[in-house]
């Protein structure tokens, strides 16, 4: 299929857009964090340090170099995969983030398997049969997501199911996963809030999208070759809308990584998330770097795959 | 009649809801036969509904429509009484339709085979091999060039007119009784227009269908149809077969229409002071492209060395197709896009390349008015406010004063001052190409660059728009640079013509004898392609298969 050597080019193009924004953004969180209040080193120390002490720290952890200096040595060791060590407990960072990721990465595929067939689906639907009573509902239920903000979601579904219903627990962490249904338990309430609030972006999107191709000439032209209503969408629209639709849910799962906070501190979910708030309190740089680094490549890496799709989707870039 | 006709439509209403909700009939009791075989065409300006009587044909409404009230018969098959899922199963087999606009009726990422043969594929008329098969030989029939393997290309490959003749190939696939054609040479050059015309012709006169031709152009329906139906807010204002309503029309509404395609000979401005040796606009050696510039010269090159000299007073027309570079010109001379090479003088004075490298003065001497006045105007502004603002930028005019000043120039272009208040939107298309008009002569330029202004308008609309810029030529004495694919128009309003191909101006010559003394070839097969309003023109046209093959972008 791929022939052309102009599609490359674009992709290539892309590709190389996505890296210099990655080495800007790293520019953007080191220095975003240097700006942090407080000194790391009266901080490690405590209210009685005295002042020699501090310099002392402040000299054995390489702070007193100058800030240019020290972000490019961390741009180095971030190639090498060196992310370096914890102010606060001396850990390897690298190893403090790679279970943090891993569970991050396991909420984040569940709610993906779950929320984008049913999302794409439902805002699929909700086009097709634009201004029928399904259409309505669709809308009014992801309006009515959209605008709940979702804390509330996930305390209520704690109030429901956990404290009147007494059907799941209220905390995802430390409960046994041994079996299958245990762990279906566990994790059932953060999808579910997830979801709602994943998905309601991605239905909306999407049935903006495949309107926007139903209304064009060449879907009409189906219609009066005797083309059934599956087959106008399905066939005739739906390709044509793969662009955007790519977009919209690659938007809406990189919020999965780094915007779901307050999900995993409601459930006391150990994610990426929370493991930087902790160590914006800690004023832990090294850390809140790195994981500031790893919500920028997810929703970089996201983008730029949903760019490429739209690229490929699109027979005008590709012959 | 009823017994022997193909289709027969008895009273047929439609109504349309208005975006406020207003419930308006656009059909308004419309009644028709056609006889098996017989090309049938509908005609009528932009919202005489000819294209929603087509439409309804298949029984399909477009959004916010709806079949009211009366019977539409297709063969054995009551098109009004039966449901939508039986309508779709005569979709394509029993009627079909070849679109408008072939280039956004066929889905760009899909191949050109898989559209034509799709018919076969949704009612299971045939196996693919059988319905590939047929679909070359349709190719063939309406001459497309590499009828093997253009099937497999995207519709982004190939040209307007061969679009046009595979989206006639995808309305027979399925052998249709009844081919509806929705103005289907409307978008295409006149030399392209011709081929697609006769390839329509002859298959249909092989095959044998019966066809409902659409189209505004009396002049291309005659070369076509076998009867006329002129229509007009949705009402038949005459039946007649196409000699009858062309030589010998009743209705006055069709004679207004016929009118429209008389000749107006162009009776020069001047004659009066005008000083002689003051060229208002003088063009030498002006090369433009577009593009990313290397050495100073633009990668796409589209002006290629255009010289001319535009005398004050007189007009000067520009002719060519689609991509002769007719309106690179008008913005390389209004500085939109910078020439990258030769001059511009106004009135003797040379004008920078660059737009915001001019002096307002330099500025305000050559206004440029647009095709689509929708997209010029500003929806938001007020009428008043649109031509308001080249009153303060040029003038200084505040206040009352301008207030005053632009109630006379909407009395200048013909339109009521009580306008001003409207919004663009609430305009027709013929008032909307006014107000264009009057927010250039605001500035009081001397010369007006009028690119395509008349051709999304309707004929006798378009008519109306031309006088106006006669009479304000005589009043004001400006000059015009007319761009215009549409060679009556240009030699309805110019002294002078540049035929235009590829970039290059190929000749030049006074209009009035521009059918008789045109020499260069490009010149000659541009004029001979514009169809007259003659039943056996097109059969009688005979045109050099070699300049055809050599100028002709089919």
């Amino acid at each position: 299929m791929l022939r052309s050597k102009t599609t490359w080019l674009l992709i290539g193009k892309r590709l190389g857009i996505a890296l210099i924004t990655l080495v800007i953004v790293s520019f953007a969180v080191f220095f975003a964090t240097e700006l942090l209040p407080g000194d790391v080193a009266e901080i490690l120390l405590g209210q009685a340090a005295t002042p020699e002490a501090v310099a002392g720290l402040r000299k054995a952890m390489g702070l007193d170099e100058p800030a240019l200096m020290r972000f490019l040595g961390w741009l180095g060791g971030l190639l090498t995969g060196d992310l370096g060590t914890s102010y606060v407990n001396k850990m390897e960072i690298a190893e403090l983030l790679s279970g943090r990721l891993a569970n991050s990465l396991r909420l984040a595929g569940i709610v993906t398997v779950i929320c984008v067939p049913v999302a794409l689906s439902l805002g699929i639907a909700a086009a097709m049969w634009r201004g029928t009573l399904l259409d309505r509902v669709v809308s009014m239920l992801t309006i009515s997501v959209i605008s709940v903000p979702e804390f509330m979601v996930a305390t209520l579904a704690v109030l429901i199911f956990a404290v009147w219903l007494d059907w799941l627990p209220a905390l995802s962490y430390g409960v046994n996963v041994d079996s299958l249904g245990a762990m279906l338990r566990a994790y059932a309430m953060p999808v579910i809030t997830l979801s709602f609030v994943v998905s309601a972006q991605m239905i909306r999107m999407t049935r903006a999208a495949v309107i926007e191709t139903i209304n064009t000439p060449y879907v009409e032209m189906a219609l009066l070759k005797g083309a059934s209503r599956w087959r106008m969408v399905l066939v005739h629209a739906l390709p044509n809308a793969l662009g955007p639709i790519a977009n919209a849910v690659a938007l809406s799962l990189s919020y999965l990584v780094g915007g779901v906070i307050i999900v995993e501190t409601v459930f006391n979910y150990p994610g990426v998330a929370k493991l930087m708030v902790d160590a914006v309190s800690t004023r832990d740089l090294p850390l809140i770097q790195s994981c500031a680094m790893i919500f920028c490549v997810s929703y970089l890496s996201l983008t730029t795959l949903a760019d490429m799709i739209a690229i490929l989707s699109n027979p005008r870039l590709r012959h | 009649m009823t017994g022997t006709s193909l289709v027969s439509v008895r009273d047929l209403k439609i109504g349309a809801v208005t975006d406020a909700g207003r419930k308006v009939e656009i059909i308004r009791g419309v009644s028709f036969d056609i006889a098996p075989g017989e090309i049938l065409a509908l005609i009528g300006e932009s919202g005489s509904g000819k294209t929603t009587i087509a439409l309804s044909l298949m029984g399909h409404a477009r959004s916010g429509c709806s079949i009211d009230g009366g019977n539409i018969r297709v063969g054995d098959h009551d098109v009004t009484g039966m449901s939508e899922a039986r309508r779709a199963g005569l979709r394509g087999t029993e009627v079909s339709y070849v679109p408008q606009s072939a280039a956004a009726a066929f889905n760009p990422s899909k191949r050109i085979m898989d559209q034509v043969i799709e018919i076969t594929a949704i009612h299971k008329l045939m196996p693919r091999k059988q319905a590939e098969a047929r679909a070359r030989d349709l190719f063939r029939a309406l001459a497309l060039p590499d009828p093997d393997g253009i099937g497999q290309r995207y519709p982004h490959q190939v040209s307007g007119g061969q679009l046009q003749r595979l989206s006639a190939a995808m309305a027979l696939i399925g052998d249709p009784k009844l081919v509806i054609f929705d103005e289907p040479t409307t978008a295409l050059d006149v030399t392209t227009q011709i081929e697609v015309l006769r390839a329509f012709r002859s298959v249909m006169e092989k095959t044998g269908m019966a066809g409902v031709y659409v189209s505004h152009d009396l002049a291309v329906v005659a070369q076509i149809a076998d009867r006329i139906v002129v229509l007009k807010d949705g009402e038949i204002q005459e039946v007649g077969t196409t000699e009858q309503i062309i030589h010998s029309p009743h209705h006055p509404y069709t004679r207004e229409l016929l009118a429209a395609f008389e000749p107006v000979p162009h009776v020069p401005v001047g004659g009066r002071d005008v000083p002689e040796d003051r060229a208002v606009l003088e063009v030498s050696g002006l090369c433009a492209g577009y593009g990313a510039t290397i050495n100073g010269e633009p990668k796409a090159k589209v002006l290629k060395n255009v010289n001319f000299r535009l005398e004050r007073g007189r007009n000067l027309g520009v002719i060519g197709e689609s991509g002769s570079g007719k309106s690179t010109l008008a913005r390389a001379i209004a500085g939109i896009l910078p020439a990258y090479r030769g001059s511009v003088h106004l009135g003797g004075q040379k004008l920078e390349p660059a737009l915001h490298a001019r002096s307002k003065e330099d500025l305000r001497r050559a206004q440029i008015v647009f095709q689509l006045a929708d997209t010029a105007l500003n929806p938001a502004h007020s009428i008043g406010t649109i031509i308001g603002r080249p009153l303060s930028f040029y003038h200084g005019l505040r206040g009352a004063k301008r207030d005053a000043r632009v109630a006379e120039l909407l009395d200048m272009v013909r339109l009521p001052a009580t306008l001003r208040h409207r919004l663009p939107a609430e305009l027709s298309g013929g008032q909307k190409q006014r107000v264009n008009l009057a927010r250039a002569l605001a500035a009081e330029p001397e010369l007006i660059l009028c690119d395509e202004i008349t051709s999304a308008l309707d004929t006798v609309v378009a008519a109306a728009i031309l006088d106006l810029l006669k009479e304000l030529q005589g009043e004001l004495g400006l000059s015009y640079m007319f761009i215009s694919h549409d060679l009556s128009t240009v030699e309805a309003i110019c002294d002078d013509v540049l035929v235009m191909y590829k970039g290059e101006v190929v000749e030049a010559l006074p209009a009035t004898r521009m059918s008789s003394e045109a020499t260069h070839p490009y010149s000659r097969l541009l004029i001979s392609s514009v169809p007259q309003l003659d039943t056996g023109w097109l059969a009688g046209l005979e045109q050099d298969p070699e300049l055809v093959a050599a100028f002709a972008q089919r």
